[in-house]
């Protein structure tokens, strides 16, 4: 059974459909993603599971259960991490309180102080500016927060929205060396990326994003060697 | 990894331990009627409001200017419920001595008057906290406006005495320590405003400190990545919306003990802004700065800026401008260059024990 499956999804914002009826899985452990141009639904698509849009139509099932219509708080309860778009990190809180924050709901004190060490253990550069404002870290650095952040919620999934976005070559490349950590943990992640090249590369599985349509799906390497996708996302090489 | 000293707070506590001494020596030494106790009284009174106006625009985000009339509400419960039953007739001779014929002792009419404020915040809160940054201002003033014409209202004369004042409830100065020839042993009237600010001050600071505390803060940077980690967005802002007013409404009522008289017409958009002014001066998202401001401010616009009110002659040349009124022009000048050039206000974000960490830093490192 998969971890996370949605059925027929269908999205609309005031009479335009965002998502038309898209269906997919996540097997656990894998690193999913959905790819695709702007508009093409691929937020709305993250922001449906995790609870802040309501769908018009379709499930989500997580686990085997039913999280349609469970609020964010539920939702992030039952073991779905999110870092949004844009990192989001809480710029005039340290680190640490950063953490905190992804620990909120939680009320299992001893393990939390743990889970605190093992995220710090996974990137030790927060260990490092603990004490800082979190405003005042890199790019990079800020990414590696907000994933610290999701997994302070204890989740079984994470779920990324863009999180090469607005980042500079070399971060991008860390940005998805992180990503790849998270996999060697065990963690599901189903990722959000419009660098199809890169995400490609990481993932075990992908889906193709149309506007609001599923158009294809395939493992990574299936679709990098697609022409179809060589040419839509790829850039065609000169050859 | 940085370990926290423990010698910041320690020093914290000291000075506002001295603080609070000095106040009680000062009281006792100097004549009643010095301006410093009217300063201190204001001053601690204004500083509650301040630091519960500072936890929800400068903690949480939410940009509320209904201040006065939280206060206002605050001011009203406490005056109605603590007037001496014989006095009523006096105090209501428009009304037949009012409905409410009981008086409540002085701590259960401060607590009343905060619940009441925070019942009354839970109530708009539900649709106005659903509005974002400028039209959550507009429709909290327009709330405050609101429950100033209310109150006024005829029909509600028999409870709130309508536009006529309020009167002879217990103010500051009957916490003084009298002898049985009814003369003052113990003064008390400036450290019991002050006890009751410290009191409400610390736990607003004991809230902000803790994981709930941190939870608001997130609100404020970040609503969606707060909402993303599941905090509950609309809960949140309620109850820091109610718990902001509960003590907005403490210290109304404590400014009806400080002016001894309560009347709806000064409860005006004029006073929010005053506090809001304290807060930025103080500096957005620091408690301290709003209490430091605080007695700044009510030290400036009562006393030594009253002179700029007045003729003033030096030898027989009579100094332009000074006139009544030009007290407020000085003012807004000093308000403008607060803003334009300390734009952070006094403290930035930064609290008392900090100041002691930095300076402790820069030590070790020379």
């Amino acid at each position: 059974m998969s971890l996370l499956k949605v059925t027929n999804l269908v999205v609309s914002y005031g009479g335009i459909e965002a998502l038309k009826g898209i269906s997919f899985e996540v097997e656990q452990g894998q690193i999913v993603t959905l790819i695709g141009a702007n508009g093409a639904g691929k937020s709305t698509t993250l922001r449906t599971i995790s609870g802040l849009v309501r769908p018009r139509d379709g499930r989500v099932y997580f686990e085997g259960r039913d999280i349609t219509d469970y609020g964010t708080q539920k939702i992030v309860e039952t073991g779905i991490a999110m870092v949004p778009e844009g990192r989001r990190v809480f710029s005039n809180l340290t680190v640490l309180e950063n953490l905190r924050i992804g620990a909120y709901l939680r009320r299992d004190k001893d393990v939390i102080e743990q889970d605190i060490e093992y995220v710090y253990d996974l990137f030790p550069r927060l260990r490092e500016r603990s004490w800082q404002l979190a405003g005042t870290l890199s790019g990079g650095e800020q990414q590696m927060l907000a994933v610290g952040r999701a997994i302070m919620t204890r989740p079984k999934m994470i779920m990324m929205d863009e999180p090469s976005l607005g980042l500079a070559p070399l971060v991008v490349k860390d940005i998805f060396t992180i990503i790849k950590t998270l996999k060697s943990t065990g963690m599901t992640v189903l990722l959000i990326e419009q660098n199809a090249n890169a995400a490609l590369h990481a993932c075990d599985y992908a889906y193709v994003l149309e506007t609001g349509r599923i158009t294809m799906s395939g493992t990574g390497e299936e679709l990098l060697a697609s022409s179809a996708i060589q040419k839509a996302y790829l850039g065609e090489r000169a050859k | 990894m940085k370990k926290k000293s423990k010698v910041p707070a320690l020093i914290t506590w000291i000075i506002i331990a001295a603080v609070y001494a000095g106040v009680f020596a000062a009281e006792q030494v100097l004549p009643a009627t010095s301006m410093l106790f009217t300063v201190l009284k204001k001053g601690a009174t204004y500083a509650l409001v301040a630091v519960s106006m500072n936890l929800l625009n400068g903690f949480t985000g939410i940009f509320s200017l209904g201040q006065a009339g939280f206060m206002l509400i605050g001011a009203y419960v406490y005056g109605i419920f603590t007037i001496p039953v014989a006095d009523r007739p006096v105090v209501y001779q428009y009304y037949d001595g009012g409905v409410i014929q009981f008086a409540l002792p002085v701590v259960l009419a401060l607590a009343l008057a905060g619940l009441a404020a925070a019942f009354f915040a839970f109530l708009i809160g539900l649709p106005v906290l659903r509005l974002k940054s400028d039209y959550l201002a507009i429709a909290t003033l327009g709330f405050a406006e609101i429950i100033r014409v209310i109150v006024q209202w005829n029909p509600m004369g028999p409870v709130t005495n309508g536009s006529n004042m309020l009167r002879l409830f217990p103010n500051f100065n009957d916490f003084n320590i009298r002898n049985a020839q009814g003369e003052v042993t113990v003064y008390l009237s400036t450290l019991i405003p002050f006890l009751i600010s410290g009191v409400c001050i610390g736990l607003i600071v004991l809230l902000l400190n803790s994981g709930y505390g941190r939870a608001l803060k997130s609100i404020r940077d970040d609503e969606i990545a707060a909402e993303a980690m599941g905090i509950n967005l609309a809960h949140h802002k309620r109850l820091a919306f109610c718990i902001s007013s509960f003590f907005a409404g403490i210290g109304g009522a404590m400014l009806a003990m400080y002016q001894t008289t309560v009347q709806a017409k000064f409860f005006t958009t004029a006073m929010t802004y005053e506090i809001l002014l304290i807060v930025v001066i103080g500096g957005v998202g620091s408690v301290t700065g709003s209490v430091f401001s605080s007695f700044l401010f009510v030290a400036a616009s009562e006393w030594w800026l009253r002179f700029l009110d007045e003729k003033q002659m030096i030898g027989s040349f009579e100094v332009p401008l000074l006139r009544n009124g030009f007290r407020l022009v000085v003012f807004s000048v000093i308000i403008m260059v607060v803003v334009l050039f300390f734009r952070r206000g006094i403290m930035g974000t930064k609290e008392l024990p900090d100041l002691f960490r930095k300076k402790r830093k820069e030590e070790a490192e020379k």
